[in-house]
């Protein structure tokens, strides 16, 4: 069952206009089409799931959405600035965020660095303040400490705060990861396979973190994800891709009656 | 047992994120920085001041700064010895031909020199990554050598590049003795490792780590690379600019050129990766390893009552110090730091089993 239909009325009410669309965009790598003419768009508040086969081009479609790949041809609007193609530091600057497949924490650092260092961009005291460590760039520690102690107590791994990343757990670690993208405050966060390799407890757990989220902050969250149940129970809409072009787009149950997503899932016999 | 933080509770962040959050952290630096100012220059010798004390101070200030660059942030460099010598020779210039200049200025501004040359070689850094940007700083080594041995403005017309510092005084008080010398050295190695402390757990310090563990991923929350690695570069020259400045000035006297040389960048590079990247700890640590324990292993046949010539004694030592780098390494590859470390893990729960 989908947790949404349960409650239509919060749903109408909770998603707005359009914050981000992408407009036939295409990605070639030398002779490798990543992705072909692909338009999509993204309502504010809204939980948009980017579902495919493997090398559909999800994760380069997030790629270019917070610009660390440049797209050949299309546009990105993005609250209303029209680009060709993103810069990373635009994106973090605009409160894009994001999460990673294959983890990308900083290792050598602890649970409490990694996500105050999520929080880079908020921070302003300059490097001779810092080097003396007085007056504002004091106090710049203590209040940020403070913000990221929340989304400590949020995601549950107070106990871990100041253990290096890199000896934690793998179920912790991806949570350490959406920390980080959530200590920047974002309005967008993009969410790149956030359950792979989780067993159903696990999964559960970042489901919970994920709905909270968009619930509680109101931020609009575009989730790559392949466990299909999970992505039919989160998200309001969902566009499929296969080998680099749309296929489907809409709700999650026109997506699943759709015959040529369940072409590009199941195979076609010939 | 000993090491043990238990009942002591925090109850608000500021008191979380002191410099030394432990008790028995603070009590034992503390009791430290009153030994090493209030009691050793009165019962320290001519000789460990000289030969054992200063130089390792030094030392330690340049592997920190060096520690900045290659343990925090990740970037490797062979043009320590150079950013050294833009030190030295730039306080020599400095010194003759501005008069009256404080010498805690010339100094800091020896120490400007070298952020600029520093961050200027730190530009290939933005294209370049781990070995081949080992050689491109290799290059900044060489050339700077080049520059002081040829160039006759910077050494004063002397030939050979062979320049000596003028007489040292701060506010008045001659800075000539041992034990002068000493605290002079130790109060600017205090402070700069101060301040490498307080850069190295504040903003500026997570983007340099960030920078090192996944630089993708430190630019998409924002982190400019550029930013980070210059000013790696930026604050690890000044740190080894202004240990070049104190060498030159305070430990040798007179020097040239060959004084930095590239044997000047391996030894700082071998101290930290002995002592411990990223640690600021390490940075002692290593320096003490490589500087006084040559010195040591030298006495050891003479407590031992065995006889033996002088190049004996010199060949055995260079065996066993390379015999024990490699043994720690292979210990421990992380480090002494990382030794300290753990040693500390164990001393909460020491004498008892758990």
């Amino acid at each position: 069952m989908n947790l949404r239909d349960a409650e239509p009325a919060t749903v109408a009410r909770r998603v707005g206009d359009v914050i981000l669309a992408v407009e036939g965009v295409s990605l070639a790598f030398g002779g490798v089409k990543a992705l072909t003419d692909v338009s999509f768009d993204v309502r504010e508040h809204e939980v948009r799931a980017i579902i495919g086969p493997n090398g559909a081009g999800k994760s380069s479609m997030l790629n270019v959405i917070n610009g660390v790949y440049r797209p050949q041809a299309g546009q990105i609007t993005y609250r209303g600035t029209k680009r060709s193609a993103m810069e990373p530091h635009i994106a973090a600057r605009a409160g894009i965020a994001r999460t990673f497949q294959s983890l990308a924490l900083f290792k050598g650092m602890s649970v409490l660095d990694n996500m105050l260092a999520g929080r880079t961009l908020l921070m302003k005291s300059n490097i001779f303040l810092q080097a003396l460590r007085i007056g504002p760039a004091l106090a710049e520690e203590t209040e940020h400490r403070k913000r990221v102690e929340d989304i400590i107590d949020f995601l549950e791994i107070q106990h871990v705060r100041k253990t290096p990343v890199g000896r934690l757990p793998y179920g912790l670690q991806k949570r350490v990861d959406l920390g980080r993208a959530l200590a920047a405050e974002p309005k967008v966060l993009l969410l790149d396979e956030p359950m792979a390799g989780m067993n159903v407890e696990e999964k559960q757990d970042m489901c919970r973190f994920i709905l909270d989220v968009n619930d509680e902050f109101g931020t609009t969250i575009v989730l790559i994800e392949h466990d299909m149940g999970v992505v039919m129970d989160l998200s309001d809409r969902v566009v499929v891709l296969d080998y680099g072009r749309k296929i489907a787009d809409g709700t999650p149950d026109e997506v699943r009656a759709n015959q040529a997503v369940i072409d590009a899932y199941l195979g076609v016999k010939h | 047992m000993i090491y043990r933080e238990a009942g002591q509770f925090k109850t608000t962040y500021a008191s979380d994120q002191q410099l030394f959050p432990i008790l028995q952290d603070r009590v034992f630096v503390i009791g430290f920085l009153v030994f090493a100012f209030g009691v050793m220059p009165f019962i320290g010798t001519e000789y460990l001041f000289r030969a054992i004390l200063v130089p390792f101070l030094i030392l330690s200030l340049a592997a920190l700064g060096l520690n900045i660059l290659v343990g925090y942030c990740g970037q490797v460099s062979l043009g320590t010895g150079g950013f050294m010598a833009i030190g030295a020779y730039a306080a020599y210039n400095l010194a003759v031909r501005v008069p009256d200049l404080n010498l805690i200025v010339i100094f800091l501004l020896a120490g400007a020199c070298s952020t600029v040359v520093g961050a200027l070689f730190g530009i290939p850094s933005l294209r370049i990554k781990g070995f081949y940007l080992a050689v491109a700083t290799l290059a900044a080594q060489f050339f700077i050598d080049w520059m002081f041995a040829r160039i006759k403005w910077f050494t004063h017309d002397s030939p050979s590049g062979n320049v000596s510092a003028p007489p040292l005084q701060v506010f008045g008080f001659p800075i000539e003795s041992p034990e002068a010398k000493y605290l002079f050295v130790l109060a600017f190695v205090c402070v700069f490792a101060l301040v490498a402390r307080n850069l190295a757990r504040g903003a500026i310090g997570r983007a340099w780590m960030a920078t090192r563990d996944m630089d993708v991923a430190a630019e998409v929350i924002g982190i400019r690379p550029m930013a980070a690695k210059l000013s790696a570069f930026a604050v690890s020259s000044f740190f080894v600019g202004v240990a070049g400045a104190l060498w030159a000035f305070v430990y040798l006297g007179s020097w040239e050129p060959l004084a930095f040389d590239v044997n000047r960048s391996f030894q700082l590079l071998f101290m930290i990766i002995i002592g411990g990247l990223g640690s600021i700890l390490g940075s002692f640590l290593g320096a003490a390893f490589i500087v006084v324990l040559p010195l040591v292993l030298n006495q050891v046949p003479g407590w031992l009552g065995v006889h033996m010539s002088t190049a004996t004694v010199s060949h055995v030592e260079a065996m066993v110090f390379g015999a024990l780098i490699v043994f720690f390494l292979i210990v421990e590859p992380r480090g002494l730091a990382r030794l300290w470390a753990i040693g500390k893990e164990k001393l909460r729960l020491w004498p008892f089993p758990h």
